[in-house]
């Protein structure tokens, strides 16, 4: 996988992970393309789109779309698999799972996409795995967080 | 703890850092315990979700924009106050304005003061910060390498898990480099959670340096026989990587891997997915670990191709899985989609492959889309490898032209056109013809051509192939490409007379029906010039077919229409134009309305056309003779580029007949081929020359003259190209022919055709054969190439061109009389073609000269130049006589000539190349003022003189006053 990017139907960028080094100007113009290459396609096409010399996958659920730049080589049935994964993934963790929830909680989201992902390749292919470390890691934040008088220490 | 006491890790040197004090004594606590308290006193930095708030409540872009820059300006004093209990907090709302839009860079810096942190939290944030903000900036990566080494060695499993999410995220080469060792340890780790993390970063590192391969090697051994499912899908995804990588590699895991053989492994680990029981963790709606069922059967795929052993080994798994595996969801899809390829790709047996092509056609009628692309597809890649199990899917193939969906009728158009052959053209082009008629613009060029390159491969008679053209013509509109403008004039001017009637007719009955004309132009191009060129049949000839016919003034009123509508592209005019003209041979009444309608032409708007009008005109006038000679029939021209083609592939064309066809469509779509583009380039270069004689400073001409060229490519028979640039290549004499068609190439040098040709011509070693295929370019140039690109090359030009081209064509017209028009030179070498193009008009132009003063442009070391002016009516006559009273030999010699753009210029061969002692050079040129300016002229002499070559510029004026040739 090259690239996920998460979006909603207006267009505004949720998430973006690169797995290629692009300068930041390259980035936002693959991402303004590809937003609005996808929303203007129907809702009956398939999820597929021939794009410069990658393939894009990209899926919508509810209001948000989910859309992964793969190689020429790589299962594009399977990439949908993967979206689906990570769904739910986000699901399980924040419990039926909305766009604010992604909005207001992004780096919760970043960070469940890398116990899913890592280089654009699947690391774990157990969804509890993926949820235990999750858990784990949080705990670990939340120890160190003090409760005395700073208490909204953290990320807030 | 207040984490205010913690030890800070910043990557601050001590000194510099003022929270970091060995001193521990009284005085510093009460310090620390006031700052405390000041911070306490101090209001809290916004926490992130309120800003998010803050943000999403914002009803306009700029109120937006003030609470982002209100915020980051916040956020920036910030950083400059080393505060470190907000900075994590801080990074994460920058992190936020980033995924905004909004330039976050001034953060970078601070994300790797985070993770030198020894929170977890600083961490967490600061690495997520490090993969979204990170270029490959140097400087900065520096930094990170350092961080990321130092967590790759944390004793806590989440750390070197952040640094290693990182690293496979953000990993440079030179990261990739100085890393590679702390990873290959770590996957030799006994926690699966960092070696799993471990391996996937080691396929990252080889990804960015390849040659890293070599030190994870030893590694990879152990990880196929684990039983962790995370260790073994990254083992085969780095196993894959290498072996796509290096074909050593691959050797090596065929051969070794340590354990056991690669192939009984992977197959032990897929049946074990397949045939072992329900495990929930894995489970995808029935299918286990589908993810990994992928990655082993891709992997499988890389082993098993071109190798017997291996293929054998796996045939029976991939059958089981082919078999066994439940298709009721996209999971079990997936992995078919995977086997289908691996079947494909490997020496798999025939049954098996039988097997995949029927998941396919199975696919194919899925109602889910994707699965259908996915199917047409893979289809697409394995139609060459098993052409007829594809050919019994072939309905459903048609069927997803119906689709609605772009992807799928792009992909089933393709496939369309692999699967025609003899047998099914018939239906296939039916189909396709529905298809293309309904088409979206984007389709249309390249269906269109895609149909013109089957008919003419497996069109089983003329007469059809014939229809189908048309039929192509007609629904494609004005999308078709150029290439089969020309194409179907070929096809007709190469059938036998029955069938060039009844397509007449048929293009004379397509042309009735309304709007045709405009948004059709092609059809309307081919159709006027068949009538043209088949007038007397088409009005006269046998009617076996018992058309209708029109009445010779129904005729003209339709070419009226035409040439006057305003719909009607220039290019369409001109075929009309020159149509009309060969109409005049070929009527028997009409003949002064045709002339009529050609005068009138003879004041248009586009010069182009207005010069075709002046010229056609002179052919009712003073040289009314020449009419018939000169528009006679055209010669059947050769089948060019796709017949060519088909020689040369012979017997093996149902392997590779995708390809073919590629390349057909390719070449008929841009054109660039590698030799037609250093012909380009070639003519750039003179084109630079003839900016330089012209002192013009309009490069654009140069640049549209090469576009045109482009076009132009479209229509140049492809191997006359490539025998000519060979020419050009081989050909180091400088003959006389060649010294003009410098010129012509210098002034009309969008006129690849013309120069291409006629490099052919002076070639010595051209044969009979060479001669035809070179007819057939100079009519395709004659009418297709030419024509169409004249319009945007006059205006811009506007030099000699035109008339050397109106010169041009009336000999394309003539071409058949060569042998009638006596040769200049007297020897019947292929060069007295482009001779005869000079004395058609040199014969016919006996004017008196009148005594007038010669200017004499060059006197120089002996060499002198004069020019003898002499007006005439058209145009003036321009006798150039160069002598030489040295007693050197001057070889090489050429004249190149430029006059001002109101001007046109016509220069013709001259008498000789090599100028010795006391000898002579005569040439004539000719210039035809368009506007009333006084002419100047610009002359460029170059020659060689003991090998040396030597160039003179000069400018001429004094000439006298001229007439406007246009009335």
């Amino acid at each position: 996988m090259l690239f996920m990017l998460l979006f909603s139907r207006q267009g505004k960028l949720r998430l973006q992970k690169w797995y290629m080094a692009y300068p930041d100007k390259t980035k936002k113009k693959i991402t303004r393309e590809l937003v609005t290459t996808i929303l203007a396609r129907k809702p009956k096409m398939c999820s597929f789109l021939e794009w410069k010399d990658c393939k894009i996958v990209y899926k919508r659920y509810a209001s948000l779309y989910f859309c992964c730049a793969i190689e020429q080589n790589d299962n594009e049935l399977l990439t949908l698999e993967i979206i689906h994964r990570y769904v739910e993934l986000l699901d399980k963790y924040f419990g039926s799972v909305c766009e604010l929830d992604i909005i207001f909680n992004f780096e919760k989201a970043y960070f469940i996409l890398d116990e899913l992902l890592i280089g654009g390749e699947i690391q774990e292919t157990s969804k509890k795995n993926v949820l235990k470390a999750i858990a784990s890691q949080d705990l670990l934040q939340e120890d160190e967080t003090p409760q005395s008088f700073f208490d909204d220490h953290g990320l807030g | 703890m207040y984490p205010y006491y913690e030890q800070d890790w910043s990557v601050l040197p001590p000194e510099n850092n003022r929270r970091f004090n060995p001193a521990f004594n009284m005085a510093t606590i009460r310090q620390a315990f006031t700052e405390a308290v000041e911070r306490v006193r101090m209001p809290t930095p916004t926490r992130l979700r309120d800003l998010i708030r803050q943000i999403r409540a914002a009803r306009t872009a700029a109120e937006e924009r003030a609470v982002v820059n209100k915020e980051c300006a916040y956020i920036r004093s910030t950083f400059r106050e080393e505060d470190s209990v907000w900075r994590c907090r801080n990074i994460a709302k920058l992190l936020y304005i980033h995924m905004l839009g909004y330039p976050a860079h001034f953060g970078q810096l601070e994300c790797l003061k985070l993770t030198a942190s020894t929170r977890f939290t600083d961490k967490r944030i600061g690495y997520l910060g490090a993969m979204l903000l990170l270029d490959e900036r140097q400087d900065v990566h520096l930094l990170i390498t350092n961080c990321l080494k130092n967590d790759l060695n944390s004793s806590t499993q989440f750390v070197v898990g952040l640094a290693l999410c990182t690293l496979g995220a953000i990993a440079s080469p030179e990261m990739a480099r100085d890393l590679a060792s702390e990873v290959e340890r770590l996957m030799k780790s006994p926690n699966t959670y960092i070696r799993k993390k471990a391996t996937l970063c080691a396929f990252r590192v080889i990804r960015r340096v390849p040659e890293l391969m070599e030190i994870f090697l030893p590694a990879t051994r152990s990880l196929l026989s684990e039983k962790n499912h995370g260790i073994l899908i990254t083992g085969v995804t780095l196993i894959t990587e290498m072996c796509e990588n290096s074909s050593d590699t691959l050797m090596h895991f065929k051969k070794d891997s340590g354990n056991r053989e690669i192939v009984p492994n992977l197959v032990r680990i897929l049946k074990s997915l397949i045939l072992g029981g329900y495990s929930p963790e894995h489970d995808v709606s029935g299918v286990s670990d589908p993810f990994l069922q992928v990655k082993i059967l891709r992997l499988l795929r890389i082993l098993g191709h071109n190798d017997p052993d291996a293929s054998e080994a796996m045939n029976d798994i991939l059958a089981q899985v082919a078999t066994n595996t439940e298709t009721s969801k996209n999971v079990g899809n997936t992995i078919l989609y995977e086997t289908v390829l691996s079947i494909m790709d490997i020496r798999s047996e025939g049954g098996l492959r039988v097997l995949a092509v029927n998941i396919l056609g199975r696919f194919l009628l899925n109602s889910d889309k994707n699965i259908r692309y996915v199917a047409l597809n893979t289809l697409l890649r394995t139609v060459h490898a098993d052409t007829s199990a594809v050919q019994r899917h072939r309905t459903t193939i048609l069927e997803c032209l119906k689709d609605p969906d772009v992807s799928i009728r792009r992909r089933a158009m393709e496939l369309s056109f692999a699967l025609i052959n003899a047998q099914n053209i018939r239906t296939m082009t039916k189909e396709l013809l529905l298809f293309l008629e309904k088409a979206d613009a984007e389709f249309k060029a390249q269906c269109s051509s895609g149909m013109i390159l089957a008919a003419e491969r497996y069109s089983p008679n003329s007469r059809w192939h014939l229809d189908t053209q048309l039929s192509v013509l007609i629904a494609a509109g004005n999308y078709v490409r150029d290439d089969v403008v020309s194409s179907t004039i070929q096809l007709v001017s190469s059938s036998p007379v029955p069938e060039q009637t009844y397509i007449t007719n048929r293009f004379w009955e397509s042309l009735q029906v309304a709007n045709h004309c405009e948004d059709k132009q092609p059809l309307l191009q081919v159709a006027v010039w068949a009538i043209g060129e088949y007038g007397d049949l088409f009005m006269y000839g046998v009617n076996e077919d018992e058309f209708e016919r029109p009445t010779e003034s129904d005729l003209i009123a339709v070419y009226h229409k035409f040439l006057t509508s305003a719909q009607v592209s220039t290019t369409s005019k001109q075929y009309a134009l020159i149509s009309l003209a060969k109409l005049s041979t070929r009527l028997q009444q009409c003949v002064e309305e045709i002339q009529a309608l050609i005068t009138s032409f003879g004041s248009h708007l586009n010069v182009d056309l207005q010069q075709r009008g002046v010229e056609f005109t002179q052919l009712f006038g003073t040289y009314k003779h020449l009419r018939p000679p000169l528009l006679e029939k055209m010669p059947a021209m050769q089948i060019s580029r796709i017949s060519s083609q088909n020689g040369e592939s012979g017997g093996s064309f149902d392997d590779n007949s995708p390809d073919v066809m590629e390349n057909g469509i390719e070449l008929g779509g841009s054109g660039t081929h590698p030799l037609i583009e250093s012909n380009m380039n070639t003519m750039g270069d003179n084109t630079n020359i003839l900016l330089d004689l012209l002192g013009s400073t309009d490069l654009s001409v140069g640049a549209s003259d090469l576009a045109m060229a482009t076009d132009l490519s479209n229509a140049v028979h492809k191997k006359n190209t490539r025998n000519a640039n060979n020419d050009v290549t081989s050909n180091a004499t400088v003959s006389n022919n060649q010294d003009l068609l410098d010129l012509l190439d210098l002034d009309m040098s969008a006129a690849s055709t013309t120069a291409v040709m006629g490099v052919n011509l002076s070639a010595d070693h051209n044969s009979a054969a060479n001669m035809n295929t070179m007819l057939g370019g100079l009519d395709l140039s004659g009418f297709g190439g030419l024509n169409s690109m004249q319009p945007s090359s006059i205006p811009t030009n506007g030099n000699d061109l035109a008339s050397m081209l109106g010169g041009l064509n009336a000999g394309v017209g003539g071409a058949p009389s060569t042998a009638a028009v006596p040769p200049i030179g007297g020897d019947v070498n292929s060069s007295s073609l482009l001779g005869e193009l000079n004395p058609t008009t040199v014969s016919n132009n006996v004017t008196v000269p009148l005594q007038r003063a010669k200017l004499t442009a060059l006197d120089k070391n002996g060499l002198v130049v004069q020019l003898l002016p002499v007006p005439g009516s058209d145009c003036m006559k321009i006798c150039i006589t160069t002598t030489n009273s040295s007693d050197n030999t001057l070889e090489q010699y050429v004249l190149q000539a430029a006059v001002q753009k109101s001007f046109k210029l016509q220069m013709l061969t001259p008498s000789d190349s090599v100028l010795p002692p006391g000898g002579v050079i005569t040439q004539e040129m000719r210039v035809v003022a368009t506007s009333n300016a006084v002419l100047r002229m610009r002359l460029r002499i170059q020659y060689t003189l003991d090998g040396q070559q030597l160039v003179e510029q000069t400018e001429v004026s004094g000439f006298p006053e001229q007439q406007l040739s246009n009335e």
